[in-house]
């Protein structure tokens, strides 16, 4: 890509052994469009760049968390793993094979949990008819070892915490709680014995008391069954309880990933903190924040793209460290600044690596292989 | 004397299928400058409260109890002079802006119209207020001729903040004014909030689901469950010290980051809240509650005294600790 000119970091840090799921060099974009008038006037239409260059790779069995504010693209760059939204370009593999146009086998074995359980489930189909769709999709009638599609579905409510699961197969979606549903839906995803789970804020929109039993049971069904799981969220405190990894995202790019404890307790780049300084707490409302709107994802800046809303960069810090230029004119990616721990921010590059004792100098751009 | 008095306030809700009853008995004093924090999850009752209050609820719910707005009774007002007191006594913010301003009016207008209606000045008069409260909760002036689809989400609550103050209410009730907003803009307008509340000496009613939010606002805490407050106390202590097991469960459920207690183990409650009109028996919290034991289920607790300042409704706060191996 020409942007990636003088580029330094990676865009997502690769992980030991194969991964499961791989993603790399993703680029989404979504075109706006252009009136009459002003398609005549040669205007074109404005390109919101959703995704904006991530690589990310999940492990068997791990919980990646990926968080960021709305209209990071968070929630695209799921549904496109899902291969519910076209990539411009990049690549996704799954066990080291990138998929093609055919996404059946493959829809099989990832599976999707979505936000909202009520708007999920089919208000006019019983709780078996719901969890027993997936089946009937992929054309499975019994399994290999001739479980039947009655025992499939039984089974799968029974994981998700349905039991007994004869119970609610008569049942109607509007006879459950939302903790129920929301329980239904991954049985929904379940039933057909997925490697991963895609879940796009799987406890937003349920009840407080309900949600640590759900997180439980996502926590339950990764021990029991090594599902690998990214989830896509907000709550940087679901995070903390339940992943494994932390993946920051902020306009279309990951600025900051590696291992929660790592990420939450000692964030590196500014973005990171500022996140971490909202989170309510028993300390009062006068913490830090950043002004100003979530950004623009059709209007990019250029340089760091965090740079207009940097605390650093605003508090003169990036300029007494002397990276103010490149924070305003070099963009960059993930480096490693500890280990498995990286960051996108100039500022941050300096710090560590003066505090480990290296040069000061970033180290000279990596040739691009794209 | 209290801003907002409200003793054993009882709402029922009418329905074809027989009355449904969401507030069970609730009292509760706010004072001056002082801010309330009301917690508690979907379905508990507390935005019907803070509804009854300014008598919001529809037609035909029956309310009884006594609802002292500055020492006079709002449920016993006759509409001209309730009509008087809504917004300039108290007034509301409600949850979701984007969906409470009319797409097609002014933003500038829609405030304007609460203070000529009120009769506290002319349309001039109104646009210079307006101009005034708009910078109060930080927009510029010049977004006054902006209609609501101009504004982010961010701006349109800023907006029903402005709205809320345009009468100069003693009294605001904010009814999740933060929840349908992103983290970063939820603290912009905690902060405003906040300030306000301080520079104004407003007394507040704050309403979320979500404790680590009222935490940081509130003076005291009131946590409902099922219709009736279950614990009250300093905001503090009842977020850091839960006495009844429900707040120690909603207090479990946002974790503070690096809380080692709560790294893989999500903090959670089985079973769901109970429905309305299928209150268990005795303690209603009872067939949730990990410590119930053989009293819970037939006796109904009242606020016992927690401490100073504190009450909850917990058996186990009233009696002596039981030692049981298998609590």
């Amino acid at each position: 890509m020409s942007q990636r000119e003088g580029f330094v970091g990676t865009l997502g840090p690769r992980i030991e052994g194969t991964p499961l799921l791989e993603v790399e060099d993703l680029y989404i974009s979504f075109e706006g469009r252009v009136g009459l008038g002003s398609g005549l006037l040669g205007k074109k239409a404005t390109e919101a760049r959703a995704v904006d260059g991530v690589s990310l790779s999940l492990a068997q069995g791990e919980i990646l968390a990926l968080a960021g504010e709305s209209g990071c693209g968070k929630t695209t760059l799921a549904r496109t793993i899902m291969g519910l939204e076209k990539a411009k370009s990049g690549t996704i593999s799954f066990e080291g094979a990138q998929l093609g146009r055919n996404l059946r086998k493959y829809r099989r074995r990832v599976q999707m949990v979505f936000q909202d359980p009520t708007a999920a489930l089919n208000p006019r189909q019983t709780i078996y008819e719901s969890v027993a769709e997936g089946l009937r999709i992929h054309g499975i009638s019994r399994s290999k070892d001739g479980v039947s599609e009655e025992q499939l579905v039984a089974r799968a409510l029974s994981r998700a915490g349905m039991r007994p699961p004869e119970r609610f197969f008569l049942n109607y979606p509007h006879e459950l709680s939302g903790g129920q549903r929301q329980r239904v839906v991954i049985a929904g995803a379940l039933v057909l014995d997925p490697e991963v789970i895609v879940a796009d804020e799987p406890v937003s929109n349920l009840d407080a008391s309900v949600r640590g039993e759900i997180l439980r049971l996502l926590l339950q069904l990764r021990d029991d069954l090594g599902i690998a799981m990214l989830v896509v969220t907000h709550d940087l405190g679901l995070a903390w309880t339940i992943a494994d990894r932390v993946a920051v995202m902020y306009l279309g790019r990951i600025v900051e990933v590696g291992p929660t404890e790592e990420v939450l307790q000692r964030p590196l780049h500014p973005y990171t903190k500022a996140l971490l300084d909202v989170v309510p707490e028993a300390g009062g409302v006068d913490r830090p924040f950043l002004t100003g709107e979530p950004p623009d994802p059709t209007r990019i800046p250029g340089g760091c793209r965090f740079h207009p809303r940097c605390p650093a960069v605003a508090s003169g810090a990036s300029a007494a460290a002397g990276v103010e230029d490149r924070c305003r004119g070099q963009d960059l990616g993930l480096l490693e600044l500890r280990p498995n721990h990286y960051a996108a921010c100039h500022l941050a590059a300096l710090e560590t690596r003066e505090g480990n004792g290296q040069a000061r100098v970033l180290s000279t751009p990596e040739t691009s292989t794209s | 004397m209290s801003i907002l008095s409200v003793r054993d306030l009882h709402v029922d809700y009418r329905t074809q299928a027989g009355p449904i009853p969401a507030v069970r008995g609730v009292s509760f004093d706010i004072e001056k400058g002082e801010v309330l924090g009301l917690a508690g999850e979907s379905g508990c009752g507390k935005s019907t409260i803070a509804s009854a209050i300014l008598r919001l609820l529809p037609p035909g719910t029956e309310v009884t109890g006594q609802i002292l707005l500055n020492g006079e009774d709002v449920l016993r007002m006759k509409p001209g002079r309730l009509r008087a007191v809504r917004w300039t006594r108290a007034s509301i913010v409600f949850q979701g802006a984007m969906h409470a301003l009319n797409p097609v009016q002014r933003v500038g207008d829609q405030i304007a119209e609460a203070i000529i209606i009120h009769g506290q000045g002319g349309e001039r008069e109104a646009r210079v207020r307006v101009g005034a409260l708009l910078e109060q909760v930080g927009l510029p002036p010049r977004r006054i001729d902006d209609y609501p689809h101009e504004l982010s989400g961010g701006q349109k609550q800023r907006v029903m903040i402005a709205m809320a103050l345009a009468c100069s209410p003693s009294l605001v009730i904010a009814d999740e004014p933060t929840t349908a907003l992103d983290v970063m803009v939820q603290a912009q307008v905690l902060k405003l909030l906040n300030d306000l509340q301080h520079e104004l000496g407003l007394a507040m009613l704050f309403i979320t689901h979500d404790l680590s939010v009222l935490v940081e606002v509130s003076d005291r805490l009131a946590i409902m469950y099922a219709g009736r407050i279950v614990e009250e106390g300093a905001a503090h202590e009842v977020f850091e010290d839960p006495a009844h097991p429900y707040s120690r469960a909603l207090a479990g459920a946002f974790p503070a980051i690096g809380d080692q207690q709560y790294r893989m183990a999500p903090a959670g409650l089985g079973g769901d809240p109970p429905y309305p009109t299928d209150i268990p028996s005795g303690c209603s919290f009872h067939p949730r509650c990990p410590l119930a034991f053989e009293d819970c289920p037939t006796i109904d607790p009242e606020l016992y005294v927690a401490g100073t300042g504190r009450r909850a409704a917990c058996l186990l706060v009233n009696r002596p600790q039981p030692v049981e191996a298998g609590a």
